[in-house]
């Protein structure tokens, strides 16, 4: 077996499977290494990743990174919203997707 | 200044999808895994003995199909000389915010450049010769019984001390 570490932003998907190592940044799903173009965050994550595989003595290990995405925390509010005037809209875009997905198992 | 809230500050996905997916129209949650005991391997040698490699369930490009479903159907486990990296991958079949963010820079999710700097600074031993990936799949068994075992031959193959896996 080869030790591992997990580096995200989806804490609860990650901590319910459970895995070895854990190195958690609460920013919006997508960046997961720091932010696009910020060479030094992205070096202080791998840095934080590397330190994990060495330190960590069980698993089940989770460090959570000192960074924060913005002061303002709307992005919070924005991913995977469900807007309750746009019902009928989000049902019929999930019957396109099951045509697509039906047509698929035929294949 | 105190902050104070009555949530706590981290999203939760396993909630969010359960009810994006129901306003979907799809009658049944998907079921995450939920592990009681947890493998764990431990680094055995020191970091600057170590070869560390990276796992991404990003695309080299774009896969054939029309829908989103076709393409994942043809997607395999891959592993790529770090040489022949994309100038950017493809990933726009995961789901990601993509409306707070970009994927524009592959090393905010796929740092090799940031592991070679870091085989060049001698903070490890080395950045093995290939990269790897792995689909997301919503199948449990596959990705345990097929995907994993077939990551760990190519990190054999490789000389692979330890495994990093950027989750976008």
């Amino acid at each position: 077996m080869i030790p591992t570490v997990v580096v995200g932003s989806a804490r609860d998907i990650v901590e319910e499977c459970g895995v070895a190592r854990f190195l958690f940044t609460d920013f919006p799903l997508g960046n997961p290494f720091g932010k696009p173009w910020d060479k030094e965050m992205q070096s202080s994550i791998m840095d934080m990743a590397l330190a994990l595989l060495q330190s960590a003595w069980q698993g089940r290990t989770t460090i959570q990174t000192p960074f924060t995405w913005s002061e303002d925390e709307t992005w919070r509010r924005s991913f995977m919203h469900v807007s309750q005037d746009q019902l009928e809209e989000y049902k019929k875009l999930g019957d396109v997707r099951r045509a697509e997905q039906a047509k698929v198992k035929k294949i | 200044m105190i902050k104070r809230k009555s949530y706590r500050s981290f999203l939760s996905y396993i909630d969010l999808s359960r009810e994006y997916y129901a306003a979907h129209g799809y009658s049944k949650p998907y079921a995450w895994i939920s592990n009681q005991s947890v493998p764990f391997t431990k680094l055995e040698k020191p970091l600057t003995e170590c070869r560390v490699a990276l796992l991404t369930t990003a695309d080299l490009e774009k896969p054939p199909g029309e829908s989103k479903q076709e393409r994942h159907l043809s997607r395999k486990t891959y592993a790529q000389p770090v040489e022949k990296t994309p100038e950017h991958f493809y990933t726009q079949d995961l789901q990601w915010d993509q409306e707070s963010t970009h994927t524009d820079d592959n090393d905010s999710f796929m740092p090799l450049n940031r592991l070679a700097e870091c085989a060049q600074n001698g903070r490890i031993g080395s950045a093995s010769p290939r990269f790897y990936g792995v689909m997301t799949d919503y199948s449990q068994g596959k990705t345990s019984k097929r995907s994993a075992p077939e990551i760990l031959e190519l990190c054999k193959e490789d000389g692979v001390d330890a495994l990093i896996l950027p989750a976008l």
